[in-house]
């Protein structure tokens, strides 16, 4: 499991225990440092007292040139008990004033009258000719990994020799691994009271953001009808963004299926008026032309009373028309669609298409007949290329695509021109919405009720440069 | 009575020191005091100054002070009145047989007025027509017979001549020492490191004090502190007995 999946009841506790311990690590290996220093400094201090006082007790020695007292002398701070209580030298050599070796504690290193320059660098013999002694005296390291250092032994003025204390760098080892145990050691006290308290804690300041993580998750899949979606993945920051995404969405298809709704209400309300109103017209309407009809035939012929007569007719019959064209209704016996009935309502619909400079993308891709009503499939393909055409700019174009889309029919036409105010959108498919200057506006009332009718759907998408209506239409299976 | 002490002896047991110089009054019924001294010729003029009355010296001062000394006693070392100088080496050193092996090398001798550490590994050389100042890369002295055997355990010599007797009691008090030595060569046997008093004292006091050493190992307490010098005891001794350095003495230095 990737780090970044986690949850944060385990995340933020690693991050704390994290910065426990490299925190108390830093601070031991500061604390390590400041005892190795004070280490060298004790060293440094320790050793300028010891070579000041060989110094001085070797002083009768040498002028009596007593070879087993210089050397019990320079013996005496390495045995045993002594060497145990601080950090004796590892050996410690004096070099006559001829610089060869006058005694030593280590003789089969630097055995008796052994030159010592071959035995120790040029800059340990310089202290030959210093005076300070060994309060100044730094260490020099050579390659076998020894810790130098040397000053003169000095009686009255002259010099008797140099005293040369060798430390070797392994035994301070067995210190500086003590040094390091006890700083591991507390460290690790440290540690084992810090991280467990610290998980602890955060443990606990994480428990409420995955408390409402978990929470968020639930209501959004619940909300979202999606109770069944996969678990989110990574930490809860993670989880909560996409249950807040998940409810947004939400939101927004459950408002605007409450548009859909809301329009598809009122388009069956107009309906259902327009269609009662319709009938009420339609009886007396019928009952009228008969009387006229009546009068024209059996009238006296009074050439005024007949021109009223026919002007009532007309007027009774555009009302009619109109009351028709309001009351769609699909009629059962209609031969199916096929490529044939598409291709003549394009015949139909453009006429005039090249006389305004038209262009027309035409795609039929029906290849065989397909069981619905032709002539209410044609209504609604002229409509809407009559629409197009009307709405196209100048020189502009017309496209218009019908295929079969997993069982239904999609009919698809758009166009270039001016696109639809958002304000018209959700009034578009009312009858006599058309703005002043236009056209009827009966025509998407009448397609949008065919639509209906046959149990299809019809959207539309307008932006400037293009607009396009979408009708799918389902084919009904053969019971 | 004031006893004089040198290194022929591991002076350095001050608890056994203490038990000795108790047993020794108790036994002359006189107040009894050791004194110590590092070097064998500050006991030896202590004692012709009168400011000792007897002392524990070696053959060759015995021998060369002869008219100012007289003999108390002569300790008895595995029987006899008798011991050797013994040439050490370092354990690593597998080959060394002679003295005369190791010319050009570092040698530890103890003190100048031993015969053992001294006169002997001398004389040897003189033999061969050879002396110390010049065979030897460097020799010193280290003043006592424990620490000629500590020079050369370290290394810091690579030869060195001991008494034989302080060398095998050392094996039996510090093995870890002695073993990190190799006896490379005995000497002829010598008369054992004797008690001298000086010529003035009284007779009646030097026979009191031989009487007491004498008699050591005649009672338990004697015989306990005899062990922890590794003694037999104590004999009367005579100046036979330093023949043989004398003799020595005498062609090394007067010949």
């Amino acid at each position: 499991m990737p780090l970044s999946t986690l949850s944060l009841s385990v995340k933020i506790p690693l991050r704390v225990a994290l910065l426990v311990v490299v925190t108390t690590g830093a601070v031991t290996l500061t604390l390590l440092a400041r005892e190795y220093g004070e280490l060298r400094r004790n060293l440094a201090a320790g050793t300028a007292s010891l070579g000041q006082l060989l110094a001085t007790t070797l002083i009768q020695p040498l002028t009596h040139d007593d070879l087993w007292r210089a050397f019990e002398i320079v013996r005496a701070p390495l045995a045993r008990g002594v060497a145990d209580a601080g950090m004796a030298p590892a050996f410690i050599t004096v070099l006559g004033p001829d610089r060869r070796v006058y005694v030593s504690t280590d003789p089969v290193r630097h055995p008796y009258g052994a030159r010592a320059e071959p035995l120790f660098p040029a800059e340990v013999l310089g202290g030959n000719g210093r005076a300070q002694g060994f309060a100044g005296a730094e260490f020099v390291e050579t390659a076998d990994d020894q810790l130098l250092t040397a000053a003169p032994v000095i009686a009255d003025g002259v010099v008797l020799g140099t005293l040369v204390l060798g430390y070797s760098r392994a035994q301070f080892l067995p210190r500086y691994f003590d040094l390091l145990r006890r700083a591991g050691l507390g460290a690790l006290a440290v540690l084992a009271v810090l991280v467990p308290l610290s998980w602890l804690y955060a443990r606990r300041t994480a428990a409420p953001l995955v408390r409402f993580a978990d929470e968020m998750d639930d209501f959004s899949r619940d909300h979202a009808h999606a109770p069944h979606a996969p678990a989110a993945l990574g930490d809860e920051f993670a989880r909560l963004a996409q249950a807040y995404r998940r409810m947004v969405s939400a939101i927004g298809e459950k408002e605007r299926l409450e548009r859909e709704v809301v329009a598809a209400d009122r388009l069956a309300s107009i309906g259902r008026l327009a269609a009662g109103v319709a009938h009420e017209i339609n009886n007396p309407l019928g009952g009228m032309l008969n009387a006229l009809n009546t009068y024209k035939r059996h009238g006296k012929g009074d050439p005024i009373a007949l021109r009223t007569a026919s002007l009532l007719e007309r007027g009774l019959l555009q009302i009619k028309d109109t009351v028709s064209a309001l009351l769609v209704e699909a009629k059962a016996a209609n031969h199916p669609v096929t490529r044939e009935d598409i291709e003549d309502a394009k015949t139909l619909a453009l006429a005039d298409e090249r006389s305004r400079g038209i262009r027309l993308d035409w795609r039929n891709d029906l290849d065989r007949a397909i069981p619905l009503p032709s002539t209410l499939v044609r209504q609604i393909l002229l409509n809407l290329l009559l629409n197009a055409e009307h709405a196209a700019a100048q020189g502009g174009s017309v496209g218009c695509r019908v295929q079969r889309v997993n069982g239904s029919l999609r009919i698809r036409v758009h166009n270039d021109g001016d696109s639809i105010p958002d304000a018209r959108l959700p009034f578009l498919f009312e009858p006599f919405a058309a703005e002043e200057g236009e056209a009827r506006g009966l025509g998407l009332w009448v397609t949008y009720q065919i639509v209906q009718q046959l149990n299809g759907s019809i959207d539309v998408r307008s932006v400037p440069g293009n607009t396009e209506f979408d009708v799918c239409l389902p084919i009904p299976q053969p019971s | 009575m004031r006893l004089g002490l040198t290194a022929v002896m591991l002076d350095d047991q001050v608890a056994f020191l203490q038990q000795w110089r108790a047993y020794l009054e108790a036994k002359l019924g006189r107040r009894v005091e050791f004194v110590q001294r590092g070097r064998y010729r500050e006991t030896i003029e202590l004692l012709q100054s009168g400011h000792l009355d007897a002392a524990w010296i070696c053959g060759f001062p015995y021998v060369r002070y002869r008219s100012e000394l007289q003999l108390v006693a002569v300790p008895v070392f595995r029987g006899k009145p008798l011991y050797q100088s013994y040439l050490i080496v370092p354990s690593q050193d597998h080959s060394t047989r002679s003295i005369l092996d190791l010319r050009g090398r570092m040698f530890a001798f103890s003190d100048p007025d031993s015969n053992s550490g001294f006169l002997y590994p001398t004389f040897q050389l003189h033999k061969a027509g050879e002396r110390g100042e010049t065979f030897f890369s460097r020799a010193f002295f280290t003043w006592a017979h424990r620490k000629v055997v500590e020079a050369v355990a370290v290394r810091l010599a690579h030869g060195g001549a001991v008494d034989g007797y302080v060398w095998e009691t050392l094996r039996l008090a510090s093995p870890e020492l002695t073993q990190r030595t190799r006896v490379a060569d005995r000497s002829p046997e010598f008369g054992h490191p004797p008690i001298a008093a000086r010529a003035s004292l009284a007779p009646a006091d030097a026979r009191a004090l031989r009487i007491v050493l004498t008699g050591m190992s005649a009672d338990a307490d004697g015989r306990a502190l005899l062990a922890r010098l590794n003694l037999d005891g104590f004999t009367p001794g005579g100046d036979e007995l330093f023949a043989s350095i004398d003799r020595m003495r005498l062609e090394v230095f007067q010949g």
